[in-house]
Formats: structure tokens, sequence, C-alpha cells
């Protein structure tokens, strides 16, 4: 998703807020809102992958205006109503009882919260933590030339727009993980390696950029294709397509 | 509140303090989490970890070349011979080592993700847009911002957190902390040191201000 959340190499947001002794929580509520996520994932309601889609899917004027826990509060309120563990009405109800001095446990409360959906869905969540011990084929080697794929979709990605077409190094293979894109959107669970892709500062910023600089991007297999094509990225799909066949004939006599 | 617009006379003041009690007061009643869990994890978060556990390490890696290899080389079971259990946000954890010619930059350009096992949870300055925004296209004007001058020989890596990887930097040794003990060197690390917008100096700012008086 083109969303505001993907911040990188913009202009316009001023100095750093930095504070001295700063302490863990600003408020008490952050300390509430912290952990009742926590907890969620501990229960599976819903992944990292959906919690993060669910805060990018915020209204971008929304999202800019709210401090960072406010957006937590606000995906957490979309995912309890999308995993039907509670309703927008129920939360509306449980906030007038709250605001009215209605604790938790009484008899007010429980008649609220037990209204339309109190029935524990089956979380379709899966881990909440996504890496997985399967061995799975893999693409690229330590050392080759890549380019990160120019991915414009409207759903969950991490491929970072500033690094969208943009040549790069494979420094590392993490491993096999689950590609978010689709752990995002109800817990599907897809597995690919996981690269850090090196970057030069004027790849991705431009020749006048300073010297000396480069950004390490953690990126899975599906946001990539291989640069040793002869042919350049910025193609036609006919070219494209030829220069494909030639990666593949290219594999095939290595291998 | 204004942004909200029109607001009933008797409805009541909103406002996200009183929105997540809500939310926790449904969700105890539904059984979906329980409000002495939560406590506990407030309390570890708050209380338990923070960056004295990765300045551990770090001075660790200072005194004994041996761990430094072995946290380089694969962070995880290197900090559990310390006695640190990984744990969320910190489950595949990568050390990368500044030096003379290389200073490593921690960022998360489309979150906040942060190595909590290590560090705790990340300060707001972290998390604002303003570092995201342009740790990863101005490193050297936002190291100036912390008042970090880095030769311009110095190569800079940003490492942009952008999967389940999370890093944490670690600092170079000042020199003169020869004679320095491990925890005296543990004392001298700071948090921003191990995000990489800090170098760690001795002796540390408050006691060179002391001696300037003496």
């Amino acid at each position: 998703m083109n969303g505001i959340h993907d911040m990188g190499g913009m202009h316009g947001f001023g100095p750093i807020p930095r504070e001295t002794n700063e302490p863990v929580f600003h408020a008490a509520w952050e300390r509430r809102m912290f952990a009742i996520v926590l907890a969620a994932f501990g229960a599976r309601i819903f992944n990292v992958d959906e919690f993060r889609r669910a805060i990018e899917r915020i209204p971008a004027a929304d999202y800019l205006r709210s401090s960072y826990y406010e957006r937590w509060m606000r995906a957490l309120s979309a995912l309890l109503q999308e995993k039907n563990i509670a309703s927008a009405e129920e939360i509306e109800a449980a906030l007038r009882l709250t605001a009215s001095g209605g604790a938790a446990g009484s008899h007010e409360a429980r008649q609220a919260a037990r209204r339309p959906s109190a029935e524990q869905p089956a979380s379709p969540a899966g881990a909440a933590r996504p890496r997985a011990k399967r061995r799975i084929p893999v693409r690229f080697k330590i050392g080759e030339r890549v380019i990160a794929r120019n991915l414009n979709v409207e759903q969950h990605i991490r491929l970072p727009r500033y690094a969208r077409g943009r040549r790069g190094v494979i420094r590392h293979d993490w491993g096999v993980f689950i590609l978010p894109d689709k752990h995002a959107h109800g817990g599907d669970i897809e597995l690919c390696h996981c690269y850090s892709v090196e970057f030069d500062g004027r790849e991705l910023w431009g020749d006048e950029h300073p010297a000396g600089e480069s950004v390490l991007i953690d990126l899975w297999e599906p946001y990539l294709k291989s640069a040793t094509a002869k042919r350049g990225a910025a193609s036609s799909s006919g070219q494209r397509r030829t220069t494909k066949r030639s990666v593949q004939n290219k594999r095939r006599v290595k291998s | 509140m204004s942004d909200h617009g029109h607001r009933d006379h008797n409805e009541p003041e909103s406002g996200p303090a009183l929105r997540v009690k809500a939310i926790e007061s449904l969700l105890v009643e539904k059984g979906v989490v329980d409000a002495a869990a939560l406590d506990a994890i407030v309390d570890h978060y708050e209380n338990k970890v923070g960056p004295r556990i990765g300045a551990r390490v770090v001075a660790r890696a200072w005194v004994d070349p041996k761990f430094r290899r072995r946290l380089l080389k694969n962070a995880i079971p290197a900090i559990a011979e310390l006695g640190i259990p990984s744990g969320p946000e910190g489950e595949y954890l990568t050390v990368v080592e500044n030096t003379p010619e290389v200073h490593n930059l921690i960022v998360c350009t489309l979150c906040s993700c942060y190595p909590w096992p290590v560090l705790g949870l990340p300060p707001v300055w972290y998390k604002s847009f303003a570092y995201r925004s342009r740790a990863v296209s101005d490193p050297r004007g936002v190291l100036r911002e912390f008042g970090v001058e880095l030769d311009p020989r110095v190569e800079i890596r940003v490492w942009d957190s952008s999967a389940e990887l999370r890093y944490m930097a670690l600092p170079m040794r000042p020199a003169g902390t020869e004679k320095l003990s491990e925890d005296e060197l543990a004392a001298l690390v700071t948090r921003d040191a191990m995000i990489g917008t800090a170098v760690v100096k001795y002796p540390p700012a408050a006691v060179a201000r002391a001696h300037a008086q003496d």
C-alpha cells in the first residue's frame, strides 16, 4: 500500500523530537494499550502483519494527527471488529459505560459486553511471529545484483517505496519467513526467503547524493528480480519477457 | 478535541484514556484478555527490559574478543550466554559493529521495529516521522542533529528494519577505558549509541563537566 506510513525519504517533518529522561510510557492508558495489543498477539486474535496493516489503513490525515499509541488504539478497534471479537456498538456501549463510571465486572458491563458476538471466534491469524523452519529453494545468492520490483499494490507490502525500481546487492539470506503481504489479509501463509539487500545512497537518492552511504533493507524474495540479465529493467513488456527467459536460460546452464 | 466536531452535551468527555479503559473492560469481560496478565506485560516492559541489557552485551563484547566474534556472527545464542532471553521483537537479532571505517544506524521507516529484548521499547524520537523519514536519506544530517559529526570518510550503513530482523549497533569502545571494569564500561553505553545516533564517550559528558569545574 502506498500509504503515509511509508515515510523513508520524505521531507517536511521538522526536527527530530528528543526528550531527556524519557519514561517508557507517557500516560497510564499507553501502558494498557500496549499490554492489550501484546496480549491479543498472544491470544492469536490477529498476527503482527494484520496489526501493521490495520495501522496503515488509518486515513493519512488521521495517521499524522494521532500519537503512536492512538494509532495502536485505532488499529486494535478495527481488528476487534473485523475478527468479530467486539462490534463497534459494543465498543461504544463500553465507552459510555466507562465514561459514566461503570466499572468492569458490573452487571451493566457484562450485559453490554455480551450483546451480539460473545462467542469466541476461530482465529485464522496463525502464529503472531512469522518465521518458518521449512527449507525452501533459494533464488538469489550472496553478492548477486538484484532490482527491487516496482510494486504498487493496495494490499499490505513491506517493500518501502524509496527502494522500488532500485538496484541493490544481496548481502545476507536470512532464511525462510512468512510473506507479510498475504499474512496481513486473513493470515494466509506463503513462505519465502528474506534477504538483506544493500542499496547505494546514490542509487536511491541520485547522483548528487554524498558518496559513502548505503541502506540495507530486508526484502522478501517476491519483492526482487535479478539484475544480471543483459537488458535493463525499464523496458517494454515484450523485452521484459525476453529478459526473463534469458535469466531462466542462464540458471539452467548453471545448474 | 475540536477536530472531532460537534459533541452532544450529554456525551461524556472522550479521549484515548477513556476508550482504552473501555476496550480493556470489554475484553476482560469477554475473557479475551486477563487484567493480571496485562499488569505483568506492563511490568516487564516498564521495569525489566531496557537499554541497560544492551549495555551489558556491549561491555562484554568490548572485554571479550571471542564473545564479540560470536555476537557478531549470531547474536541470539551469544546474548543467551549472558542469561538474556530473546522475546518479541528480538527473535532474529543481528548486532552490527561500528568501526573507524563504518558507522551503522538503525531505523524502521515503515513503523517502529526495534530490538525490544536488548533495548526495551523505543523512545518517541525513534518512532517519530522526522527520524523515520530522514534516517535513510540524510543519515549524516540526522547524526549532526544528535551532535555526532562523523569524518566524511566514514562509510554509513543504515539498516531499515523492514522485516522480522532486528538490529543493534555495537558502538566503538572509547579510548582511555582500558582500566575500567566490565560494569563501569556498561555504565558508559547509552541507548542512542546502540541505535547508532550517538558515540560512547569517556569520560561521560557529566563527568567531564564536573572535572572542568575542578
